[in-house]
């Protein structure tokens, strides 16, 4: 299952054509494609533009998640991260000297890594399921963001202009928060790749046991990978501020199944053991791309839950078919 | 995974063992239940009174019933997180058939068989595919969602007959156990007799405890999981038809969450999330001490945000306490049972009870 993350010895075209990235980034294709041709103003300039704001902090969480997923874990408390970091956010800028947007990315940085430091902490040092542990996280950040905001709605006209500002520019085509991803894309991948900390976490999901025992520190390991998780989810909230002008209790209900649905459609096997951030932001697209292909193709709007659903069943079912296959003919050619 | 010390053990199952090991927190539970109803008024009005208990039993109609067969699941190393949204659907369903002028009951029985389809499906994907309960349920809680609003959009169906509503709402027996528990009762007995004195609760044990041993021993694990997933499916259905009755309107949205309370109950319960051990005394307890407290604090006035922070720390505290006790246990300090202990934090590594390793 590794071949794609290691990939040293192949040539680069065939590395390429087995990453478990290229399936997600063909059938992208096919859709922005397909619904191009019955609908051709599905590929205007602004259709593109909504498509990238829509997709960007979703997208950035996608990125902090597939930390946590390689490593046979799951964090569920990303949503309400968002929801929560994005007010703590709003008010930092109003109370807090200086240039704003700089305290919002702080604050929300910081909302972020406290929360992943709790559900790290939790996973790695009591060896509580993550699952659980995130479910329990996710309720709890998002009674407290509900008893923080309460009622309190932030609109644009209360944010800074450089806020609002990140949200509608665009630099070489691309909107300011596409950037955004972009870069935390472009840190996170050497750092999933090359680095010992990212190396560590492909091997503790692709075998916990062997890495306690080949002497990995699990618990570190565990701890920083959910802080990056938060600090991604918490940098999202400040995405969202941008993006939609303003927060309000609901901020970023429910993200989290997109989420971990954007991971696992993009190739990062939810057992743990590969795949890589870029991926996560190609399923992040796909995702965003066939909720926005269904109006240009007039189906009900409605659709987009089931479909998400099916998808992410459809992608692990896939995932575990070519398990059982790899498994057979390792075990035929091991008796030959 | 581990499976070096987890032998199925069948005193953990006979009704004196059981009662000696686990008695203490499921009688504590009970006690401290009947303590918040008793006292209760030391805290906030009326809490003594018919009408709470009437209200708290009605409100975790839906919660009870799925956690009766949620315990059996995650005892068995699995786990549903899609029960909510199965609710949600089985309620879109009843409104569904409804509006399109079906008598009241078949809505019903739709609604049901929405829900243990849809179990249906979870078992397969687990037990045919061989895929994880955790995935798979994240998969189906979208999917279960998106085909509710995909039959009502944004629609709400209310105008449900009389008869069916106040049967839901209003009616009571005794002035305080609402006409629902008349179904709700019989199936505490039936899943507590099921799991404690047939031979189907001693496998789900035995399945928990080592899936690979119950498997080698002629258990039928994949058939006993199967049927699992389909009743807890059906109590979800059935959930969602009372929801229905119970809210007199059925929405896409009406409900979110439901599988948080529910997985809390049971993990507050005494039942251990890495499968295996706990008994549906203390989770039936665990549900109603839920039911209770919420109650208590919408009647101290406390806001709707704050009781998710009490369920979601319930949930916390269930899983990290005994985690921390465990701990606790393996210190030099209180070492009496110190073996044990660190078998036990032990057999606790993975994220999932019995992952059957790819």
């Amino acid at each position: 299952m590794t071949t794609a993350t290691l990939g040293t010895a192949a040539a680069p075209w065939r590395t390429l054509l087995r990453a478990r990235e290229t399936p997600v980034l063909v059938v992208l294709v096919a859709v922005v494609v397909g619904t191009s041709l019955a609908n051709p103003r599905f590929v205007s300039r602004q259709g593109i533009r909504d498509l990238l704001l829509a997709v960007s902090f979703i997208a950035l969480m996608a990125i902090g998640q597939t930390f946590v997923i390689v490593m046979r874990h799951v964090d569920l408390s990303v949503g309400s991260t968002l929801g929560l970091a994005s007010y703590v956010g709003v008010v930092a800028m109003r109370n807090l000297p200086g240039v704003p947007l700089l305290w919002l990315l702080l604050a929300c940085s910081a909302v972020g890594l406290a929360v992943g430091l709790v559900n790290g902490v939790l996973v790695a040092k009591l060896k509580l399921p993550a699952l659980v542990v995130t479910l329990g996280t996710l309720y709890v950040v998002r009674g407290i963001q509900g008893i923080v905001v309460a009622s309190k709605r932030v609109n644009a006209s209360a944010l800074p202009e450089s806020v609002v500002d990140l949200g509608i520019r665009s630099f070489l085509g691309l909107p300011y928060l596409m950037w955004v991803v972009i870069v935390a894309a472009l840190v996170a991948a050497p750092i999933a790749r090359y680095t010992r900390f990212g190396r560590d976490l492909y091997a503790m999901g692709s075998n916990p046991d062997a890495a306690q025992l080949v002497g990995i520190r699990v618990s570190t390991r565990t701890i920083g990978a959910f802080m990056i998780s938060g600090l991604c989810a918490g940098l999202s909230g400040a995405l969202f501020l941008a993006r939609f002008g303003g927060t309000d209790v609901n901020a970023g209900m429910g993200v989290e199944l997109s989420v971990v649905a954007a991971c696992v459609i993009g190739g990062v096997f939810i057992f743990g053991g590969s795949g890589s951030p870029f991926g996560a932001v190609v399923g992040a697209l796909l995702l965003k791309v066939i909720a926005t292909a269904l109006p240009a193709l007039k189906i009900k709007e409605f659709w987009q839950d089931a479909i998400i659903g099916a998808l992410i069943i459809a992608a692990i079912s896939v995932d575990r078919i070519a398990v059982v296959r790899a498994d057979r003919k390792r075990r035929l050619e091991s008796r030959r | 995974m581990t499976g070096s010390v987890a032998v199925p053990r069948p005193s953990a199952v006979t009704p004196l063992a059981a009662w000696r090991r686990l008695g203490s927190w499921d009688v504590l539970l009970f006690v401290l239940v009947v303590c918040m109803f008793v006292f209760g008024d030391a805290v906030t009005e009326d809490v003594r009174t018919s009408a709470t208990a009437f209200n708290t039993l009605r409100n975790v109609t839906e919660i009870m019933l799925i956690a009766l067969a949620m315990t059996m699941l995650i005892i068995s190393g699995e786990i549903d997180l899609s029960v909510g949204s199965a609710v949600g659907l089985s309620s879109c369903v009843v409104g569904k058939a409804f509006e399109s002028g079906l008598p009241m009951w078949q809505c019903a029985v739709l609604g049901v068989v929405s829900g243990t389809m849809g179990g249906a499906l979870n078992g397969f994907l687990v037990t045919r595919v061989g895929l994880q309960s955790l995935a798979v349920t994240i998969g189906t809680l979208a999917l279960f969602r998106g085909l509710g609003s995909v039959l009502l959009g944004n629609n709400t169906v209310s105008q449900f007959p009389q008869g069916w509503v106040s049967f839901g709402y209003s009616e009571k027996l005794f002035g305080f156990l609402p006409k629902t528990w008349l179904i709700v009762v019989p199936a505490i007995l039936l899943f507590t007799v099921l799991l404690r004195y047939a031979k189907t609760g001693h496998a789900v044990y035995a399945i928990g405890l080592n899936n690979e041993a119950a498997r080698y021993s002629g258990l039928q694990v994949r058939r006993i999981k199967f049927a699992l997933f389909v009743v807890t499916g059906a109590m979800a259905g059935l959930g969602g038809v009372l929801f229905t009755l119970r809210t007199a309107s059925a929405s896409p949205t009406a409900v979110r969450g439901l599988e948080l309370s529910v997985i809390a109950a049971v993990l507050f319960g005494g039942v251990s999330i890495f499968g295996g051990k706990g008994g549906l005394f203390g989770v039936a307890s665990a549900v109603l001490f839920l039911g209770l407290s919420l109650r208590i604090l919408v009647l101290a006035g406390v806001k709707p945000n704050v009781l998710t922070v009490v369920t979601g720390g319930l949930l916390l505290v269930s899983v990290v306490g005994p985690a921390v006790a465990a701990r606790l246990r393996a210190h030099p300090l209180f070492s009496r049972s110190a073996g044990r202990a660190e078998r036990e934090s032990h057999s606790a590594q993975t994220m999932l009870p019995d992952s059957e390793r790819l």
